[in-house]
């Protein structure tokens, strides 16, 4: 069967069971869109390509399977750079495909070329520029298979013109093989009989539960073993909603902003259990101060990622699910031997006294009616049922809503952790709908970051996707803002966006969306109810929150996490 | 405290896949990450499929199993082999444009005879000469050369073969395995 390369591209891509793509055409892609016509695969026409790619990530994320984008050359390319930059960083199974000009004129700064393949080669697990209609087949088969195995990232695969409108061999490809690809899932057994022994044996015990649990779709495996040996378990912001918050073992957050309970464990830990977890700077604090008295296991599917940063007692390279789950095996076994469990009953209460001592707190008493951004976070979870999907961008919106937020289920939570990238939020939410389309999908948002793709709630209207979105309208970089507070004497430098300039309700109902002001605590209940009935267009809330809030506990950027600090308003923070 | 660099040189010869871009990606993975390289040797295999790099890697900031580990996640890199300088034979090539007119050339000839380099061309007031050997005899060579005035001097930076498993002999460094 004879086939243009365009349409053995789309039938590639339906092959692999794509349902949609987020994107937007130009003209070296044009003779990719051709074909689109006639194909099922669904096509959600962005305003910006950064929203495809975000999007993209938020779809990848909550139903597991990988998040495809489509651009065209240059630009296009250009522009779809900070979403493969966060899907690296997030390791979220992300396929890209990019216009590029045709071959002979690659390379001669023709009419929207950019080296595309140069530019994203840091940012990608791999990419590929495709010279040969023949291998389309075989390429996209590839593409997908690295983006979704071993450690799940970002690829892309650069068509030029001529490519697209060459003809070809239409083929079946075969199983992918790839030279210098071959991802290893099992556990050494030796290593896990080791780390079981030093579980065993530790009388302070944590695990250190990463995005990886989640990658692995290990929920069940981690509260299984968490159950079976009783160890707490911290879930860092990658990894929210990977264990219950409700649970009794879940400690909740670690990191910069964590809770106390969970950085001061971690701290005084004789046996870290790193699982799916990469010892970030922002959970660390400082490394030479991190967890001192604690031996260290670390499990990943990433090789590069054992003693890059921490060097582990042992190290396991594989996939969560099956690690933990032959760690199950492993102390079940050590237990029938007769090996017993050091008690633990000290550690758990002292675990106890500190949930006790420090929980988290915010000024509930509002003074003249003045809106607490956890208030609207603690409203939101309240109203909305548990399996409700949180977005969120990042900065001060997106610690309120990891801490006030109570997660029970995986994949409800969508946020940009790695690369830290603002306006995220609006696009992932809603590639998260689309995804999940009966689910119930808030994004809770910054003024900032809004202002940065609020622009694709055009697309939201116009492609009829519910979402919500709730901005925490502080009228400030309310981060940056909190560090110049604490760091830099109030000296506030470039930080101020106003509260009402863009006027956000105006600007929602422009774009098609049910537009609504709350600036007081007794408006937020029915708005929220108001924007949940809402089921045929996006609804935008802006909440006039309370610009002097501040995010606590936090570890200042480069202190030890025994120096974590408090909201000095409730009592002291550190030892 | 900081090691002598002849402690933090260590040699990665890479197998890598004959695509366009492989050496940019080989590159681009040091310089992102910060690794240091002292030298860096390409050219195709036997087997037309593939290429192989050997590069002198400094290990200053870096432990070898971080450069090891994060060269194998790099879909084209097929295999990575450690090769401890002490269990591999390595060769490097010089060549070396040195002034030396009648006063001088049979001094610089003779010097080029001691270490069994060769005269590849000659002009009127000056010499290319061409040495092979290893990348210490190469120093030597080089510092002796000096004094008679360096015109144009250029080196390939090692290759290297693992040294041959004998029965007599010890093994060599093992082969550098991925956890």
């Amino acid at each position: 069967m004879q086939l243009t390369g365009a349409q053995a591209l789309v039938k590639s891509l339906e092959a692999q069971g794509v349902e949609v793509i987020f994107g937007l055409p130009g003209g070296a892609i044009l003779p990719v869109y051709d074909p689109m016509i006639d194909s099922p695969i669904r096509h959600i026409l962005v305003r910006h390509e950064q929203g495809a790619g975000h999007m993209a990530e938020g779809y990848a994320q909550v139903t597991g399977r990988p998040g495809v984008a489509m651009v065209t050359s240059g630009p296009g390319a250009t522009n779809i750079v900070t979403p493969l930059a966060n899907a690296a960083m997030d390791s979220t199974p992300l396929v890209v495909i990019a216009g590029q000009v045709a071959r002979a004129s690659i390379g001669t700064d023709a009419f929207q070329e950019c080296d595309t393949t140069g530019i994203t080669m840091g940012v990608t697990k791999h990419n590929w520029l495709v010279t040969d209609a023949q291998d389309l087949p075989a390429v996209i088969a590839e593409a997908f298979y690295v983006a979704t195995t071993g450690r799940p990232g970002p690829v892309l695969v650069d068509v030029p013109k001529d490519v697209s409108n060459a003809t070809m061999d239409w083929y079946e490809p075969g199983v992918v093989d790839l030279a210098g690809y071959h991802p290893r899932e099992v556990g050494d057994k030796d290593l896990v009989r080791q780390a079981a022994h030093l579980i065993q044996r530790s009388e302070r015990p944590v695990i250190y539960a990463g995005g990886g649990i989640l990658k692995s779709r290990a929920s069940k495996a981690l509260l299984a073993f968490a159950e079976l040996t009783g160890i707490p378990v911290v879930t860092t912001l990658m990894a929210r909603g990977a264990f219950p918050d409700s649970h009794a073992l879940c400690l909740g957050m670690p990191g910069m902003h964590g809770n106390y309970t969970a950085v001061t464990a971690m701290q005084r830990s004789d046996c870290l259990i790193a699982l799916g977890s990469r010892f970030d700077d922002r959970v660390t604090g400082k490394l030479s101060e991190f967890a001192k008295d604690a031996k260290v296991i670390h499990v990943d599917i990433d090789p590069a990622e054992i003693g890059k940063v921490r060097m582990p007692d042992v190290g396991i390279a594989g996939d969560c699910r099956l690690v933990i789950e032959a760690l199950d095996d492993s102390v079940r076994a050590l237990v029938s031997s007769g090996e017993a469990q050091a008690d633990r009953s000290p550690w758990l209460a002292t675990i106890r006294s500190w949930q006790e001592e420090h929980p988290l707190h915010y000024d509930r008493e509002t003074s003249e009616g003045v809106l607490k951004p956890q208030f609207v976070v603690e409203s939101l979870r309240d109203a909305t049922p548990d399996d409700t999907i949180v977005v969120a961008g990042v900065g001060q919106h997106q610690m309120w809503a990891s801490q006030y937020w109570r997660f029970e289920h995986p994949y409800t939570w969508v946020n940009s952790g790695g690369l830290g990238t603002m306006g995220f939020a609006v696009p992932a939410a809603i590639g998260a709908k689309v995804g999940m389309p009966d689910r119930l999908v808030w994004a809770i948002d910054g003024d900032g970051c809004f202002q940065m793709t609020a622009q694709e709630l055009v697309t939201a209207s116009a492609e009829r996707i519910p979402v919500k979105v709730a901005i925490l309208n502080n009228a400030y970089l309310g981060m940056v803002r909190q560090w110049q507070e604490m760091f830099y004497e109030e000296r506030y430098s470039e930080v101020y966006l106003s509260p009402d300039l863009p006027d956000y309700v105006l600007w929602a109902e422009a774009m098609g969306c049910v537009g609504i002001r709350v600036e007081h605590p007794e408006e937020v209940l029915p708005a929220i109810e108001k924007a949940n009935d809402v089921d045929d267009r996006p609804v935008v809330i802006d909440f006039r929150t309370d610009a002097m809030e501040k995010v606590y506990p936090m570890v200042p950027a480069g202190a030890s996490n025994d120096d974590i600090v408090v909201d000095p308003r409730f009592g002291q923070g550190g030892r | 405290m900081a090691q002598p660099a002849s402690h933090r040189r260590h040699l990665v010869t890479i197998l890598v896949e004959n695509k366009a871009g492989v050496l940019a990606r080989v590159a681009g993975l040091f310089s992102r990450r910060g690794f240091n390289i002292f030298s860096l040797a390409v050219a195709p295999t036997d087997d037309e499929r593939f290429s192989r790099l050997t590069i002198a890697v400094d290990l200053e900031s870096v432990s070898l199993e971080q450069v090891i580990r994060q060269l194998d996640k790099l879909v084209n890199v097929v295999a990575i082999e450690e090769l401890d300088p002490a269990d591999a034979t390595e060769r490097e090539l010089l060549l070396a444009t040195v002034s030396a007119d009648a006063s001088n050339r049979g001094q610089v000839i003779e010097l080029s005879g001691c270490f069994e380099g060769r005269i590849v061309d000659v002009g009127h007031d000056s010499l290319t000469m061409m040495l092979a050997g290893t990348p210490s005899q190469l120093d030597d060579f080089e510092a002796l050369l000096r004094p008679f005035g360096i015109i144009a001097l250029q080196r390939s930076g090692p290759v290297a073969l693992k040294r041959l498993v004998r029965a007599d002999a010890q093994s060599p460094a093992s082969l550098a395995r991925l956890a």
